[in-house]
């Protein structure tokens, strides 16, 4: 992302705002102008103070009054700039970080699968920090300065303009010097970004998974590959800090030869008679003030530059495409039909998955799919979902295809328990009320129990209160099976979706939340993913999948007979 | 703050070289108004002489020549100082977490850790280098103007101490208040990076319970939260310029007001009082710096106390010795002695366990969920010590070994199938670094993923996204058996690692197991009867305890446990 794309872009966040930027730029007008007057009066203080006997009391104690007010309007100014400065950067990070956050919900779900979350949290977290202290920085310097500038140019005026255009044109050289050495520093700026977005995936990665790591001894291997990462960052990070600092004393250096050659040009004048020795004084103090924005505008380049670059990824990711649009329209009919009409779906187009998938579940229809590992059968929830949407074809559920329903309502009409249980940092009561926010505590205990979850969660020391950390903390992979089953309950579905929802519960307790489930889901639609054969023999139908295609159907009884695939897996269960 | 200082020990010299250079030009800048007299007084007034100003206005250029290259030396400096500890303290920071052990990783959680290891070291080398610009000058101008200002008068000097008494004061309260308001905020980035993790990785669920907004609102109340802080400590920290601004000035003031009163008694010259008032206004800039100086130490000390926490975190599972220890293979491989365990917040969770496992042995762990399997199973690598009793391998406490000797001889199959980012042959070589194809495709092979390797265009070279989410749970797991056996591990547990895989699957890989490792003592951790049915010893767990240990048909008889659990099994396959 270029540079101006990035600048325009943060000030579509800072606008909302602009009335704290017009509220700081006052209070720098008012602070800078006083600060202005204040030599100004004290000279005057100090011209009544003559000598020995020869002091006007009464004027001088007018005169510091004077100076004591315009302190405490400087004083009061300068902290309402500060504050303002402060209250609209925090208020835009903030509304970066919830941009991004809305933006992680409205993405497709393979762009969350395919990019490295330690990375995508990076932005969250370190990029938006980065632009918030540049936007500090911006706007103190700025406004200060351009007041400050402005102020200075037309006492300067008053006094000489030649000298004054002289210093006025010669200045922002300066700048120019700066602008150039900025340019060749930005992609210096955006590789640290980037690489501070591989070290965070590579921590989250690493650290997430630090039982792994003491489990394969692998520390060592770990920490060179931290090292790679790390010695890179310090390479480039040095570079861009570096090459980013060398623009202030640069900056200084060229207004000390304005300096000088006011100096020098002014005392031509002095000796030519044009001058006289007091302006030419004047005017290199104003000289110098007129300078000193420069060289503080210059000295928070760094941070600046970061934050441009910073900017530049955090956009980057708000430019990610969202989901297809979503529909808002509710379904008609109810009943839980659902129909796959010559499905075809590829995660790679380079390697088809499903191919001219086509199946008719009718209403209340119990399906379990089982087949090999990695044979498209979570595929087809995650397509019943509508996590991904399919590639041709169309599924029908109740005679409108799933595109044209809210992603809402459709997904509301399905109850889902994957393999991976997914709890988050609260209590388990929040945790079980999920799905459902209205249900009394009569209701959660209910489901807990149905879910067998309800005893341990019992003997836990604060019972439904206990939070759960992040992971999950000391609960059992079983037991957290049994929440997110107990949460799906909790939602009463009119379909309800088993991933190898139960692969790490013991079996008995297995059994009963089975014929919890049947009970639920008596008459209503349900497709079950299961590797344990012993655990689908119920089911109306049951699809055998091979690489993503449904090589048979049928009840358990037919298939056996039909002795193909599904009876091969039979009997090498059977056979353990 | 302080206690970070040893990672700037490798940096003494740059840390001292940077701020005399810096030094070195305030000193220069100081001859510059001296220079710019000359030229007045000798070039203008007494010589009349162009030359005479040309000359001198170039001894002016050289002086800003000088200043420039100091400058750029301070910078160079600056930056290598800061980079090389940041870089160093990242460095240690992920060395450290790599010795913690579960307990402490469950207490500091890995979000935590990952913006400590980010943000926060990026705060504090940006504070080392804004201290090797900036802390010398600000001194130097301080303490050279307040001397200057005792040699004037030291009665009105006076006047200078009160000041910097008051301004001393004004900085340390801030900080003091400021300090743990800032620790709140980094509190607050930690839950944002902790909310934005969840989201990332229970996306399914999320978009399932059609929970997005309420997600989002999430965020809002954690990002809010972190805006109400920020703003807080803002209006805290904005106080400081206007505070040392208001004190200077009244300092200044009271100057007039007494030097007027000394000159009205003879006592004084008024240009004294001039001179005073510039220094004055010389304390004040240098005062402004300090402030900044401070609200930034102040954020970046709030850090480092982070950043000291882990470091101070001390692991709770300790080597005792490191490098080898001999041992002798026993013909008891495992032994648990009376073990007893809790986790640090809760009650018991194992009990009374006493067991022993002859080399070569298989042994089979079953019980319903949550009975303490996985705890079990834990405490034979130490990722938990035991409260009570003791783990023998091969007759020594695993308290005694090195963790490399430990661990090195095992194969860990952890629950949940993680992958890392890297080829399929990186993720191989996890147990041993120099592994070869032949082996790695012996493990494969074991493990039975030859034949969808063998699909993949690039074979071992395949590509694994962070996680393994491009394999589907099966393969993940069978992809996480053929890693731990890599390099013949002589212990291989399995903690339920067979939950994703088909029967047939199940059944091959046992099978393949069995017949692979003659001398391997292998523990697996199990749901199903069926896959340990033929351990040579089975323990049947209930609520932390050994109900029952033998084989499968002495525990049939003598177990009402395993029989139940059996029965629920066989069950199924009766009904069917």
């Amino acid at each position: 992302m270029t540079k101006r794309k990035a600048s325009k872009k943060i000030y579509q966040y800072v606008k909302p705002y602009r009335l704290l930027l017009l509220g700081a730029l006052l209070s720098a007008i008012v602070s800078i102008s006083l600060t202005l007057l204040i030599p100004v009066l004290i000279g005057t203080a100090l011209d009544e103070i003559v000598s020995k006997g020869n002091v006007d009391f009464a004027d001088v104690a007018k005169i510091l009054g004077y100076i004591g007010i315009a302190v405490a309007g400087v004083s009061v100014c300068q902290w309402t700039m500060t504050y303002f400065v402060n209250v609209l950067s925090y208020n835009t990070v903030r509304d970066l970080r919830r941009e991004l956050f809305r933006k992680f919900n409205s993405v497709p779900l393979s762009t969350i699968d395919n990019n490295p979350h330690g990375d995508l949290i990076s932005r969250v977290i370190n990029d938006v920090d980065a632009v918030g202290d540049g936007l500090t920085q911006l706007f103190l310097q700025l406004f200060s300065g351009a007041v400050t500038i402005l102020g200075t140019l037309l006492f300067m005026l008053g006094i000489d303009w030649r000298i004054a255009l002289t210093v006025v044109v010669l200045t922002p050289l300066s700048l120019f010097v700066a602008g150039f050495i900025g340019k060749l520093t930005h992609r210096r700026f955006t590789e640290q970004q980037i690489l501070q977005g591989n070290i965070s995936a590579f921590v989250e990665e690493h650290v997430g998974n630090e039982r792994l790591v003491q489990a394969f001894a692998y520390e060592k291997r770990a920490e060179e590959g931290f090292d790679a990462y790390n010695t890179e960052l310090l390479d480039v990070g040095f570079k861009a800090q570096f090459a980013g600092a060398l623009a202030n004393p640069c900056t200084r250096f060229v207004n000390a030869m304005v300096y000088a050659a006011v100096g020098i040009f002014g005392a031509l004048s002095v000796i030519g008679g044009s001058l006289s020795i007091g302006q030419l004084s004047c005017f290199l103090t104003y000289a110098n003030q007129y300078t000193k924005p420069f060289n503080e505008v210059t000295g928070v380049l760094t941070q600046l530059q970061t934050a441009l670059a910073a900017a530049g990824r955090v956009f980057e990711l708000l430019e990610f495409g969202d989901e297809s649009p979503d529909s808002n329209k509710a379904f008609q009919h109810s009943g839980g039909n659902v129909v796959f009409d010559n499905v075809s779906f590829a995660y790679n187009p380079q390697k088809p998955l499903i191919q001219n998938f086509s199946l008719n579940v009718p209403g209340g229809c119990h399906v379990a799919i089982v087949g090999p590992t990695g044979c498209g059968k979570t595929t087809l929830i995650n397509l019943l979902m509508r996590f991904y949407d399919v590639d041709e074809g169309s599924i029908i559920v109740d005679g409108t295809d799933i595109r044209n329903i809210s992603r809402k309502n459709l997904r509301s009409r399905f109850g889902m328990v994957l393999q991976d249980s997914w709890l988050f940092e609260g209590s388990i009561m929040e945790n079980l009320r999920y799905g459902n926010e209205n249900a009394t505590d009569e209701q959660v205990i209910k489901a807990a129990k149905a879910a067998y979850a309800h005893s341990f969660i019992h003997r836990l020391p604060q019972g439904y209160d206990t939070v759960i950390s992040e992971g999950g903390g000391n609960l059992s992979q079983g037991q957290k099976q049994l929440l997110c089953i107990a949460r799906a309950m909790l939602t009463d579905p009119e379909i309800l979706i088993l991933d190898e929802a139960t692969s790490s519960i013991d079996t008995l307790t297995e059994i009963r939340v089975q014929k919890a489930f049947a009970k639920m889901m008596k008459g209503r639609t349900s497709f079950v993913v299961a590797h344990r054969l012993s655990t689908i023999r119920e089911s109306d139908v049951i699809l055998v999948m091979r690489d993503g295609n449904i090589v048979e159907q049928g009840s358990h009884e037919e298939l056996l007979k039909k002795g193909g695939f599904y009876a091969e897996l039979n009997r090498a269960q059977r056979n353990i | 703050m302080f206690q970070l200082r040893r990672f700037l020990s490798d940096y003494k010299k740059e840390v001292i070289i940077g701020p005399l250079c810096k030094l070195f030009e305030a000193i220069l800048e100081l001859f510059v108004p001296m220079v710019m007299a000359n030229i007045i007084d000798v070039g203008i007034n007494t010589l009349h002489d162009g030359g005479y100003v040309l000359r001198t206005g170039g001894l002016m250029v050289l002086l800003a020549a000088m200043g420039l290259t100091s400058a750029l030396f301070c910078q160079y400096f600056a930056s290598k100082a800061s980079q090389g500890a940041g870089t160093k303290i990242r460095r240690a920071l992920f060395e450290h977490i790599n010795t913690l052990s579960y307990a402490e990783l469950d207490r500091l959680g890995t979000p935590s850790l990952i913006t400590r290891i980010t943000n926060d070291v990026n705060q504090v080398q940006q504070s080392i280098a804004m201290c090797i610009r900036l802390l010398t000058r600000a001194p130097f101008i301080i303490i050279g103007s307040l001397v200057m200002a005792m040699t004037i008068n030291l009665q009105l000097s006076l006047i200078f101490f009160a000041a910097a008494v008051l301004i001393g004061l004004t900085l340390f309260l801030v900080m003091k208040l400021s300090v743990p308001v800032f620790s709140a905020m980094q509190r607050k980035l930690d839950v944002i990076g902790r909310v934005s993790r969840e989201n990332l990785s229970g996306s399914r669920v999320i978009r399932a319970f059609s929970k997005q907004e309420s997600e989002n609102r999430h965020m809002d109340s954690a990002t809010q939260d972190l805006a109400k802080t920020s703003i807080r400590v803002a209006r805290l920290s904005a106080l400081l310029n206007p505070v040392t601004y208001a004190v200077t000035d009244a300092a200044i003031i009271a100057v007039v007001w007494f030097g007027a009163v000394k000159v009205n008694i003879g006592e004084m010259q008024t240009g004294e009082i001039v001179a005073l008032v510039s220094y004055m206004t010389q304390i004040l800039l240098a005062m402004v710096v300090v402030a900044n100086l401070v609200i930034l130490m102040t954020k970046a000390s709030a850090s480092a106390q982070r950043i000291n926490e882990v470091f101070d975190t001390q692991p709770s599972v300790t080597e005792k010795y490191s490098g080898y220890i001999s041992v002798k293979e026993n013909k008891t491989k495992i032994t648990f002695d009376n073990v007893s365990f809790r986790y640090a917040d809760g009650k018991e969770v194992l009990s009374d366990l006493c067991f022993s496992v002859l080399r070569g042995q298989t042994v089979g762990i079953i019980g319903g969920t949550g009975c303490g399997k996985t705890s079990l199973l834990n405490l034979i690598p130490r990722f938990y010590d035991v409260s009570g009793g003791r783990v023998l391998i091969d007759g020594v406490d695993v308290r005694e070994y090195p963790f490399a000797q430990l661990r090195g001889q095992m194969g860990i199959v952890p629950q949940q199938s993680v992958l890392f980012a890297g080829s399929i042959r990186d993720n191989m070589r996890w147990r041993s670094p120099n592994a070869g194809d032949k082996e790695i495709l012996q493990a494969l092979s074991v493990a039975q993923a030859t034949e969808f390797i063998q699909k993949l265009p690039d074979g071992l070279d395949s590509r694994v996204e962070q996680g393994g989410k491009n394999f589907s749970g099966g393969q993940r797991q069978r992809l996480c058996i053929a890693r731990a056996l890599v390099g013949e591990p002589k212990l291989l547990l399995l903690d339920d690692s067979f939950s994703a895989l088909d029967t047939a699957t199940d059944a091959a890989l046992r099978r393949a197991l069995r017949q692979n490792t003659d001398d391997m003592t292998v523990m697996i951790v199990t749901q199903r009867c069926s896959s340990i049915q033929n351990a040579d010893l089975i323990l049947c767990m209930d609520d932390g305890r050994i109900v029952g240990s033998g084989t499968h048909e002495q525990l049939l008889e003598s177990c009402p446990t395993y029989r139940d659990i059996y029965l629920s099994q066989q069950g199924a396959e009766v009904r069917a």
